[in-house]
């Protein structure tokens, strides 16, 4: 290791031994063996019922998929692709793959079609398992241009019928077709299931890509149960728990919960009625353990927060009152110093008449565990939640390592790192302060793409391409994309996403853009809440028609500027934003200005709003904009409008 | 655009035999005449003021016409009155939405099912057995054939007049396909809905007609031309209480008369695509 570096970690040879040769369908078929009839392996609430589907049901749905899959062409290490929203088809569709010795390859829901032609044409998928008429209306549009594909698979017939293209087939009938198959060779499904090996690939998995076109990750079996495993030896979790599954397929982190922990554990996954209903349905189950994105929990604090602005005097009293002793006690523990009785007993009273009823209002009055990843999350929004006795905890982890590498202990969380790593994983700073990680879950390279895995896997080190240091607790702190870090005025490195976050804690702001690498000053281009400013605007009588016109109102300018000053409170004077306007409109990732997982795209962002970025350092109080933009149904509109420029004096 | 051939007298759902209605000397109908065949959708355009919603009220039931016959499956029914006509199998929707504000997405289409009940009020008021298991295929039915066509689950326990107005919309046509009905008047479905909305809306109107579980036949008044000659198998044009013509949309596109009717009213062939 060369001088200078600091690590920390556990080397894999240290940690317990895991098998090799294990595969995800092996230990499928094991647990399914297992539990039988008696577990439910996944529930699903339709038509208003939860109704369960037991791990017999699990293993028999995805045998003849599997078997269907072989008949209809499948050969080893062939692509299958999937897209759809949450639900057990989708992940049997998967298993089936994996099981038929395919390689599971999956595509945010909201994919644009020039995403779904890119990632169906670089992957080589032969099969495309789709929901419904949405999915396979997008990849029938794209078929003339993926050659490879062979089948689309559809499961709903909603809209479907009319379709009688012959690349069309619906899962019963793949399902038929495997049954045939099983007739005349009883033993091929388990067969299949033996010959596998845990060194061999079992998904390739797109990155978001905040900079570039999606790149593939090829994770082995080994990669993903590894990494499941050592997740697991921190926080265990019971084959009795459950965990909801609502967040894309296609994130690594649903992966990790519903794959590599949830079939080791054996836990119950449920899956929400629609993706509208996925918070009712969160409350009703109660989940045990929780891991999404901060954006998640950055809206479950913006409804408290509004909740909160909309109620009476006596519950906002109370409930300040809550807060107020669940902070001071959260702030304790975080300092690991004893919480004196006093302070008990008054926690224990304001637990139990505000704090309980709003935790299981946000369905979290079971969760022993809840993490958050894949972006960097606010202290506020970490310690809002701790003052709820929510254990939340950061993780820090990426595509390539097949979920996550870095994460908090309980009894030793610290809001501003992101922890220590899991069993097996090394973790690294080199004198760039670049974070590299070696662990069993580091990924097999990019698919077709060998400069981009040369650059990133070096010597069995994964290089993040995200700078951080490790602190004096040896926890790992994530300062940021290493690209995106800022060198202020006086030569100090800053990095925006942590202002970013400040600004979001406030429930009127849903997005802020602060610039200023190697400038004077920094500035920000905020985005408002629609939802929470019109309500806030509704109650002062103020007069808009649309999202352009509330953001450009002085009125909403004066709130902003509040929000702005509220986050630069005990910054430094350099660190502090100087100059802003809103934005007259949201960031949207249909726009390419946020990745799926709702990351800003730095580079793209500065390109398109070059001009508010020159108006925001020059002497001018104002920007002219004429530019086009496009809705979600494909009509363009014509947008003039003048935005503001306001400064924030010390 | 979907054309259709000649009508065979048994095919026949609703017809409409030389109606006339007046509203004292205002002649809102003067003599019209529509044959409604089992399975299509049947759409009737006209400016507004032609008479297409009094025509609607006397299909339902709500307006009694001086002169003419309204037949019903073959059945005169004049005098049939408008919950009568229900339980023969004609459900609407309204232009303007008629929901129980006050009340959940889920009891609002309960009510469309009332006529379906069949347990008296003896039966109801021990509830246990009988009707217990009747409200169970009931609720059933609205679950997996209502509420799931329309994507509604996320607003089932929601009272109605807290919704968006395109949300309204979608629950009157689930209360209308509580009754399943055989006929199903559109008064406007898309009035005031957004794109996406109409969208959906129509995406709706034509699952129901073309689903082998509903095969509802549709009698739709809309202003929305590009819908109206997407999802039409026929189209009846209305102007001051008289008929136009009545053909397939492409006739009727092509119908020199029509476009003189419409003449100066541009508004009636815009379309929202």
């Amino acid at each position: 290791m060369p001088h200078g570096d600091k690590a920390i970690g556990v080397k894999a040879e240290d940690a317990q031994e895991f098998p090799k040769d294990l595969t995800i369908p092996k230990l499928f078929h094991q647990q399914a063996k297992r539990y039988g009839k008696d577990r439910v392996a996944m529930r699903e609430k339709e038509f208003g019922i939860w109704r369960p589907i037991t791990w017999q049901d699990y293993l028999d749905n995805v045998k003849y998929i599997a078997l269907g899959l072989i008949k209809l062409g499948l050969q080893e290490g062939d692509k299958v692709a999937m897209i759809g929203d949450n639900r057990p088809e989708g992940l049997m569709a998967e298993m089936a793959a994996l099981c038929a010795r395919g390689v599971g390859v999956w595509l945010f829901q909201d994919c644009l079609m020039d995403e779904v032609r890119y990632i169906i044409d670089h992957s080589d998928a032969k099969f495309v398992f789709g929901e419904g008429q949405e999915e396979v209306d997008k990849v029938l549009s794209i078929l003339k241009d993926c050659p490879k594909l062979k089948k689309i698979i559809w499961d709903d017939p909603k809209g479907l019928r009319q379709y009688d293209q012959d690349c069309l087939i619906s899962l019963r009938d793949v399902q038929e077709l495997g049954r045939e198959l099983e007739k005349e060779k009883p033993q091929l499904f388990e067969e299949l299931i033996h010959k596998g090996h845990g060194e061999e690939i079992a998904l390739l998995f797109y990155t978001s890509g905040t900079t570039a076109l999606p790149k593939g990750a090829l994770l082995s079996h080994h990669n993903m149960l590894s990494m499941g495993k050592h997740l697991m030896e921190v926080d265990p979790c019971k084959d009795s728990d459950d965990y909801v599954s609502y967040l894309p397929f296609a994130w690594i982190g649903e992966q990790m919960m519903s794959i590599s922990c949830g079939l080791q554990m054996g836990y119950t996954l449920n899956f929400p009625e629609a993706p509208d209903t996925a918070q009712a349905n969160i409350r009703e189950i109660g989940p045990h353990v929780m891991f999404a994105p901060p954006r998640m929990y950055e809206q479950m604090t913006r409804t408290v927060q509004v909740k909160y602005l909309d109620a009476t005097w006596l519950k906002r009293t109370f409930y300040r009152f809550a807060t107020w002793v669940g902070y001071r006690v959260a702030d304790m523990k975080f300092a690991k110093k004893p919480v004196p009785f006093y302070w008990q007993a008054l926690h224990g009273l304001v637990y139990a008449t505000v704090q309980k009823k709003l935790k299981d209002n946000l369905g979290m009055s079971r969760v022993r565990n809840a993490y958050t990843g894949g972006a960097a999350m606010g202290p506020d929004h970490f310690r809002f939640f701790h003052s709820l006795g929510v254990n939340l905890k950061q993780i820090y982890g990426q595509t390539e390592v097949a979920g996550i590498s870095v994460v908090h202990r309980r009894g030793d969380i610290k809001f501003d790192t992101v922890g220590t790593p899991i069993p097996g994983t090394e973790v690294r700073i080199n004198q760039d302060g670049e974070i590299l990680t070696r662990s069993p879950s580091v990924f097999q390279g990019y698919y077709k793409n060998p400069e981009a895995t040369a650059k990133t896997l070096i010597d069995g080190w994964l290089y993040s391409g995200d700078k951080g240091f490790i602190d004096d607790d040896g926890h790992l702190v994530v300062f940021d994309r290493t690209k995106d870090v800022f060198t202020l005025k006086d030569g100090r490195p800053f990095a925006p996403q942590y202002l970013e976050t400040r600004l979001k804690f406030s429930p009127y702001i849903k997005d802020g853009w602060v610039i200023g690498d190697k400038r004077d000053y920094l500035c920000a281009v905020m985005c408002i809440d629609y939802s929470v400013v019109s309500n806030w605007a509704d109650q002062r009588k103020l007069n808009y028609t649309s999202y352009q016109e509330l953001s450009q109102m002085p009125e909403v300018y004066d709130l902003v500027e509040k929000q702005i000053r509220q986050a630069n409170k005990d910054l430094p004077d350099l660190a502090k934003i100087r100059k802003f306007t809103n934005l007259y409109k949201e960031f949207d990732a249909d726009d390419d200005e946020l990745t799926r997982t709702r990351k800003l795209r730095r580079a793209f962002v500065e390109m398109r709003y070059k001009e508010i970025v020159a108006a925001l350092y020059s002497p001018n109080d104002s920007v002219h904009i004429d530019t086009l933009i496009k809705y979600e149904d494909g009509r363009q509109a014509h947008i003039v409008t003048d935005m503001r420029i306001v400064s924030i004096a010390g | 655009m979907r054309g259709t051939t000649a009508i065979k007298a048994d095919d026949v759902l609703l017809e409409l035999k030389d109606l006339h209605m007046y509203f004292g000397k205002v002649a809102a109908l003067s003599g019209v005449s529509l044959q409604v065949r089992k399975g299509d959708i049947h759409s009737v355009i006209g400016p507004n003021g032609a008479g297409k919603t009094v025509m609607m009220n006397i299909i339902n039931g709500l307006y009694r016409p001086q002169k003419g016959e309204i037949r019903f499956k073959g059945q005169l029914i004049n005098n049939v009155r408008p919950y009568e006509r229900a339980s023969l199998g004609m459900a609407r929707t309204f232009q303007k939405v008629e929901v129980f504000g006050g009340m959940t997405v889920l009891d609002n289409i309960r009510l469309g099912r009332h006529i379906h009940f069949k347990s008296g009020i003896i039966s109801g008021a021990i509830y246990a057995g009988r009707t217990a298991r009747e409200e169970i295929e009931h609720r059933r039915f609205i679950e997996e054939e209502i509420i799931d066509l329309l994507e509604i689950e996320h607003i089932r326990h929601k009272p109605v007049g807290m919704l968006p107005y395109g949300l309204q919309k979608r629950v009157e046509l689930g209360r209308a396909l509580a009754l399943e009905p055989e006929l199903l008047i559109l008064d406007e479905p898309l009035a005031g809905l957004n794109l996406e909305e109409t969208e959906d809306m129509a995406r709706f109107v034509i699952d129901v007609n073309e689903d082998k579980r509903w095969k509802v036949t549709c009698l739709l008044v809309e202003h929305d031309m590009g819908v109206v000659m997407d999802l039409s198998h026929q189209v009846f044009v209305l102007n001051f209480g008289n008929m136009i013509m009545n053909g397939t949309p492409q006739e009727v596109q092509n119908s020199p008369e029509v476009i003189k009717a419409y003449l100066g009213e541009e508004d009636m062939y815009a379309t929202r695509r």
